[in-house]
């Protein structure tokens, strides 16, 4: 009768009964009064009290105020051996107190106590307490002991239950903490545990500890297979307390069904076959009549039957049970259950990602196209969306794209975006017909183009333009499009680029005659932003080429102040370069200048680029598919993912120049809008930008430009054409090498340019580019290796090696390297940072290995890199006195080096001085009698000492020769340096 | 243009609505109520929007006072008329509370249509709304009742209806100040301003013109320019500095701004003539000189000194707020009556007859609970004080009051006036 707490009944009536907050907060605070006065009194409260008191501050704050006092009569109580008194302790404790609370110290201890304690009731609330507070000390405190209750043999199964949840928590804040020892075998025999609560908490625990080693939990497997068997095939009466609704232990099975989902199928076929057999029976049992018409039944029952079919797909192995659980999926496509649909459209998407199940998820296609234009739910219609992407192939995609551009007309704002993309991918990547695939795509940008994003139609013109058969369509077809009285933006856009490339195509008609082709794009040029009305001037311009019979109206156009004085620069920029290029230009010119584009590189699509960014879960699982069927060609169903692949010519033509520079400008405006037609392809833009000069330069993407300073880029733009076709065979030859691991090295060229610099790209393919940036301090430097991942997919299992080539060179320099991380994620760059401390002087050139897969293929590529002495020379100031004074001293025979050599590049002689300079030595005027000479000093450091060195450089223009002589202390340096410098001049 | 105005009681439940555009929708109603009202955090700003409509709302005990609007409109002109609404509302029915809003739904909706017009506000007026709003059922009304009631409201004064008698033409002037203050613990002054109304409940005959005087430096000084023969020995003393004042919508602001004269024709009844606000030269009627004395960690004293800088004999009430860890309270005082009140956690000390020019003390020890967090320390919030004094602590006067009425043959000395000031405490706070 005392236990039932009048007080606390009568306290919260009252302030249920509360008419405001204002009158909720007094009756608060006198109770706060009242409970601090009882507290602080001379009386000895006995438990039954502090409970009481206890339980209200507990009320109290959880009405939401602050509580400051009443922590030690809680851990008072604990020491209670009445239940309920040590209940409300243990429950205060782990709501109230936080975890660096000072009384943390004696809750431990109490808790301590009661683990030991041989009343099992004291070890739940114990445990309870624990899980609770979940701190990283109470891991450090107790994770070591949980598992001794967990597997002792005489514990109770309440004590076992609640050891294994709490064990899972502890495990979750802090899994180091947690021990692996013996009784993690022991714990995976708790599957074969008598009472069902016990195995409901020990999967828990061990599909938890299983993510962390999958391997030392392997004999979960059978377990829990046999353990499901028993469930499943049991019948409803036979689990009593664990029968919900009449389905056996439905939560048990989902977990059980997840744990699995952990492994790949069993490889013993005893074993596979009970799991399939499991697997059928729920399949079974779902098509079996409902036994209770509630909806608790249906989905208890659901529950089971949708993780069983995500296992199924998982296991992706036995083509019957996929085929079985994709018509039992189709069932639910027409259930009265919105939630049912959306699971069965979502599971679905994945089914229809295995090759197995494929073609009977095909079989849906009307009850998914329905759904998409019935559906009331937009989430369920974004599933059939996706489920209408997954099941796409070759046979029928002309449907459901079809069906797809029906639905965006309808479709809601929040998805069309997506939809746009998925329709442009599918369009693509399944053409046959280009015809249809522009068809396609200038239908979406007239329904829909607000939504259409720049790479779609950045696309359909690389398209267009790769593919001379669908050009003079492509023309035509937009010709008509733009003859509407309103059109999209984007349509303007596309518009103007075709019939500038490919207007001529159609001109023999009369009703598409060139005048009218100029006045119809002119005609929605005032409607459109500053971006497209440069681009329409770029289309202008070439019209001029194409029909030089509407010249003057076109110069007048551009004459015009609108454009010629616009506020927009770069519309004012191209009106009066493209005025004095259309008047003062031959025909000649102006067809070079203005040739038609050359076919874009192949590449992948950045459509589905964008896309994944969008979704990443579904792309990935997809393109999971396209891989897992070109690893196992007896499948045999190359689709348009691998037709899509297949390369065309990549290389720009050399006539192309022309076309270039203007391919290259307009990928610079496009830049200035944030977005770049040629930023899609990366190879393809380091020749255009090289030739469209600075203001392309910034519009390429490269992704070590932004780093390095502008200096490099400068002079990159003057080799990067050379390094792009080097990369290109480059790249060819890290294949073959790829398997004999590290051979040749690659990259060459550009290393000598490190001789006289520090940064730079050292090396750079289309997937891979590798920039360096070093600096140096006396006889320590820090070189910082960027790696710049050039594709829309990570790099996988990314590591860097530094080899020594020659053994003597771990004596002469300290290389500490700070490593990488394994993976390089999509278009990403990671940094690598070498410190090297020079202990001696060296000759040989350490060599940096690279390691990752891409897309499967694992890839190595090695590189010098660009670590020489003269990095660690300083240039010194001396007069001629003593200059030729150490001249003399250093004139021994192994002290000195000369060399005669041919000039390998012109003999200008500023180039030679910044290449000195560069190079680390100081540069003495006045010493030498022939003014032409260079002469001057550097000090290489080093940890074991200071090395003097001379040098005098005497250029023989007629020969165009140099004699070249160094004088050092060492005579290795001498002879290094000596090599070093000759390959830079 | 206010779109629609809802009124709920504390648990959302809608009350009143009435919509006065089409642009606000059905769901407006439960826009607010789940954005504002059910909040998980509670929404402190007056103004919110939802789904582009502005929602403005006041509250006033139990109930939400909410107008509604799409468009961008001027919040204060309707937080003004939501408060003008509510005056309007508690003249009619008292107090404003979910079982008065509910007993009058009628003439609530009655009012609305008067209050608003598609959206502006019509006519806020009290005495004018209570001309042909009434509460007593409903009484025909003859047509020139009706035509008469349409012209005084549509006219040029819309506040006062003509022939209106009375056999004793009287009326009452109420000065009414609270004064806030804040003081530091060793007496200086923090901060100090009075806010002061000045109401006024007319029955004069006919249409009265009225003239009002006080002592505004800058009232005072103008008419001084303006006849400065006779300013030449007038004393400076006596003369104060209004910061800001406004007027009820009868005083002619045109006169005020070229004259410095405040002339009205004033409405019938109560009303407010105008408001003030002044931060020089404010006469504190209280000190209260505090000293509190942390004795270790479980104990504190407090004594409290209060003194009065005038010659009149009031009710005072002084409350000392306390720790929050507070377990027990001694209090003696040598006068009145103290009480430590937990629910408030506060000592209030009432002095019922408290003496000009005296001082009395108060002594209080106060028994702490060991806290078990000691990172919070007690902030000590100010002791404050309430109190209502027969002066101006402004130091405002009303000179004159002057009423002339050309047409009724009474004259300014026929009219008994009536003058009263009255000193309120404000937040008249005092650190400890």
């Amino acid at each position: 009768v005392k236990d039932s707490m009048r007080g606390l009944a009568v306290f919260i009536s009252d302030i249920r009964n509360c008419k405001s907050k204002e009158a909720e907060e007094k009756r608060i605070n006198k109770e706060l009064a009242n409970i601090r006065s009882k507290f602080k009194g001379d009386k000895a409260l006995d438990g039954y009290q502090k409970k009481k008191y206890v339980c209200k501050l507990l009320f109290i704050f959880l009405l939401g105020n602050d509580i400051d006092f009443g922590h030690m009569e809680a851990v008072n109580l604990l020491n209670s051996n009445k239940y309920t008194e040590k209940q409300i302790g243990y429950l205060f404790i782990s709501v109230l107190i936080s975890e660096n609370n000072e009384l943390m110290r004696l809750v431990q201890q109490n808790l301590k106590n009661d683990l030991a304690s041989r009343n099992p009731v004291h070890v739940n609330l114990a445990l309870e307490c624990i899980a609770n507070i979940g701190s990283k000390e109470m891991a450090e405190m107790f994770a070591p002991e949980i598992p001794k209750l967990l597997v002792m043999g005489d514990a109770g199964d309440t004590v076992k239950q609640s050891a294994a949840l709490c064990l899972l928590k502890l495990f979750r804040t802090a899994p180091e903490m947690v021990p692996i020892g013996d009784w993690t075998s022991r714990v995976i025999h708790l599957l074969n545990d008598q009472h069902m609560g016990v195995v409901t908490a020990a999967v828990s625990l061990i599909e938890a500890l299983v993510k962390r080693n999958p391997d030392d939990f392997k004999g979960c497997v059978s377990l829990s297979i046999s353990r499901l068997a028993r469930i499943v095939t049991s019948s409803y009466t036979d689990l009593q307390d664990y029968t919900y609704y009449f389905v056996p232990a439905p939560w048990l099975s989902v977990k059980l069904l997840r744990l699995l989902q952990n492994y790949p199928p069993p490889e013993d076929t005893t074993v596979r076959n009970r799991l399939a057999e499991c697997l059928e029976t729920i399949l079974n049992k779902a098509v079996e009549p409902p036994k209770s018409k509630k909806v608790q039944h249906s989905n208890a029952k659901n529950a089971v039957l949708f993780e069983a079919i995500s296992l199924i797909i998982h296991m992706d192995s036995d083509p019957s049970l996929l085929v079985r659980a994709c018509s039992q999926l189709g069932q639910f496509l027409s259930n009265r259950e919105t939630n049912l649909r959306y699971l069965a459209l979502e599971s679905m998407c994945l089914l229809a990602t295995s090759e197995f199940s494929h073609d009977a998820v095909k079989r849906h296609q009307e009850t998914v196209v329905t759904a998409l234009k019935s559906e009331r739910d937009v989430s369920v219609r974004q599933r059939a969306v996706d489920l209408l992407y997954a099941m796409c192939d070759r046979s029928n995609a002309e449907e459901i794209v079809g069906e797809m551009l029906t639905y965006l007309e309808t479709a809601d704002y929040s998805i069309r975006g997506e939809l746009v993309l998925k329709i442009a991918i599918l369009a693509e990547k399944y053409a046959s017909d280009y015809t249809w695939y522009v068809d396609t795509i200038l239908n979406l940008i007239r329904l829909a183009g607000d939504f259409v994003s720049e790479e779609v139609w950045y696309r359909v013109i690389q398209i267009v333009i790769n593919r001379e058969d669908v050009q003079a369509y492509a023309a035509k077809t937009v010709f008509e499009a733009l003859e509407a009285p309103a059109c999209h933006e984007n349509m303007v856009k596309v518009g103007g680029y075709i019939l500038g490339e490919f207007g001529n195509l159609i001109a023999g008609d009369a009703r598409s005659s060139p005048s009218t082709q100029f006045q119809l794009l002119h005609g929605k040029f005032h409607l459109c932003s500053p971006p497209t009305r440069a681009l329409l001037l770029s289309a202008y311009i070439k019209l001029v080429n194409l029909f030089p019979e509407i010249r003057e109206d076109i110069i007048a156009v551009l004459e015009s102040d609108a454009n010629l004085r616009n506020s927009n620069v770069e519309i004012q920029q191209r009106a009066s370069e493209y005025l004095s290029l259309a008047r003062n230009s031959t025909q000649d010119v102006l067809a070079t200048v203005l040739e038609e584009m050359p076919p874009f590189p192949e590449r992948e699509s950045s459509i589905l680029a964008q896309l994944r960014k969008k979704k990443p879960a579904v792309e990935d699982a997809i393109r999971a598919r396209g891989e897992k069927q070109q690893q196992r060609p007896a499948s045999g169903a190359a689709d348009g993912a691998a037709a899509s692949a297949a390369p065309t010519a990549a290389t720009p033509t050399s006539g192309g120049g022309g076309g270039v520079k203007l391919q290259g400008d307009i990928a610079g405006a496009e830049s200035n809008t944030d977005s770049d037609l040629l930023g899609l392809d990366f190879g393809g833009s380091a020749p255009a930008a090289a030739a469209g000069g600075g203001g392309a330069g910034g519009g390429s993407v490269d992704l070590l430009s932004s780093i390095l300073d502008v200096g490099v880029s400068s002079s990159s733009s003057s080799s990067a054409a050379p390094s792009a076709a080097s990369g290109a065979s480059a790249q060819r030859k890290t294949v073959v090498v790829g398997a004999g691991a590290s051979g040749s090295i690659v990259g060459e060229e550009n290393w000598h340019k490190f001789v006289c610099k520090n940064s730079g790209v050292l090396y750079e393919n289309d997937i891979l580019q590798v920039g360096v940036k070093c600096d140096y301090q006396q006889s320590s430097g820090r070189i910082v290796v960027y790696y710049g991942n050039k594709t829309p997919a990570p790099l996988a299992q990314f590591a860097s090696v530094i080899n020594l080539p020659d053994s003597s060179l771990t004596n002469q320099l300290g290389i500490q390297v700070k490593p990488v991380g394994d993976r390089v994620g999509a278009s990403e760059q990671v940094n690598e940072v070498i410190t090297v401390d020079c202990m001696a002087e060296f000759s040989a050139c350490p060599l940096l290995n690279i390691r990752f897969v891409y897309s499967g293929v694992a890839q190595s590529i090695t590189l010098k890199l660009p670590l020489t002495i003269n990095k660690f020379m300083q240039s010194s100031e001396m007069d001629s006195a003593t200059f030729f004074q150490h001249w003399k001293q250093l004139s021994q025979p192994e002290q000195e080096c000369q060399k005669i050599f041919q000039a390998k590049f012109p003999m200008d002689a500023e180039t030679t001085k910044t290449k000195i300079l560069g190079f680390g030595f100081s540069l003495l005027s006045n010493i030498d009698s022939n003014p032409a000479n260079f002469v001057g000093a550097g000090i290489v450091q080093t940890k074991s000492g200071n090395i003097g060195s001379l040098f005098r450089l005497e250029p023989n223009q007629q020969a165009q020769m140099y004699r070249l002589t160094v004088h050092s202390i060492k005579p290795g340096v001498s002879k290094r340096l000596c090599e070093l410098l000759e390959t830079q001049i | 243009m206010i779109g629609g105005l809802f009124v709920y009681n504390h648990k959302g439940e809608v009350l009143i609505s009435r919509v006065y555009r089409d642009d606000i929708g059905r769901n407006a109603v439960d826009a607010f109520r789940v954005n504002v009202i059910h909040a998980r955090q509670q929404v402190r700003s007056p103004v919110n929007m939802i789904a582009r409509t502005s929602f403005f709302h006041v509250k006033r005990s139990n109930i939400w006072l909410c107008a509604v609007s799409k468009k961008n409109l001027n919040a204060a002109l309707v937080f003004q008329f939501l408060y003008k609404m509510l005056e309007v509302m508690g003249s009619y029915f008292g107090k404003i509370n979910e079982e008065n809003i509910k007993n009058n739904f009628v003439l609530i909706y009655e009012l609305l249509d008067e209050l608003l017009d598609y959206g502006y506000p019509q006519n806020t007026d009290t005495g004018v709304l209570k001309t042909f709003i009434t509460q007593q059922g409903v009484k025909s009304q003859t047509k020139e009742e009706t035509t008469k009631i349409t012209n005084q409201v549509t006219g040029q004064i819309a506040w006062r209806r003509e022939g209106i008698k009375y056999r004793r033409n009287e009326l009452f002037l109420d000065v009414v100040e609270s004064v806030n203050l804040l003081m530091s613990p060793q007496g200086q002054v923090l901060s100090a301003h009075v806010s002061g109304r000045v109401l006024m409940k007319s029955y004069l005959s006919g249409m009265p013109e009225c003239k009002f005087g006080i002592n505004d430096k800058v009232i005072v000084e103008s008419r001084r320019a303006a006849d400065s023969s006779s300013a030449a020995g007038a004393t400076k003393s006596g003369h104060i500095a209004i910061d800001d004042c406004q007027f009820h919508q009868c005083v002619k602001l045109s006169k005020f701004d070229t004259e410095h004269a405040i002339s009205f024709i004033p409405p019938d009844g109560e009303f407010e003539l105008m408001r003030y606000r002044n931060t020089k030269d404010i006469s504190l009627p209280f000190r209260v000189i505090p000293l509190v004395r942390e004795i270790g960690r479980t104990k504190m004293e407090v004594k409290v000194v209060v003194k009065s800088n005038f010659k009149a004999v009031t009710k005072v009430e002084v409350r000392i707020p306390t720790p929050l860890n507070t377990s027990g309270v001694q209090v003696i005082c040598m006068k009145g009556k103290a009480r430590y009140k937990a629910s408030d956690n506060a000592i209030v000390w009432k002095i019922k007859r408290m003496g000009g020019m005296k001082e009395w003390q108060l002594s209080a020890e106060i028994d702490l609970l060991n806290a078990t967090d000691k990172a919070k320390k007690w902030t000590r919030p100010p002791i404050s004080m309430n109190f209502e004094v027969p002066f101006a602590a402004s130091g405002f006067k009303v000179r004159y009051l002057k009423v002339f009425e050309s047409k009724l043959n009474y004259s300014d000395h026929d009219v008994i006036k009536w003058v009263r000031y009255i000193g309120k405490s404000g937040l008249y706070e005092t650190r400890c």
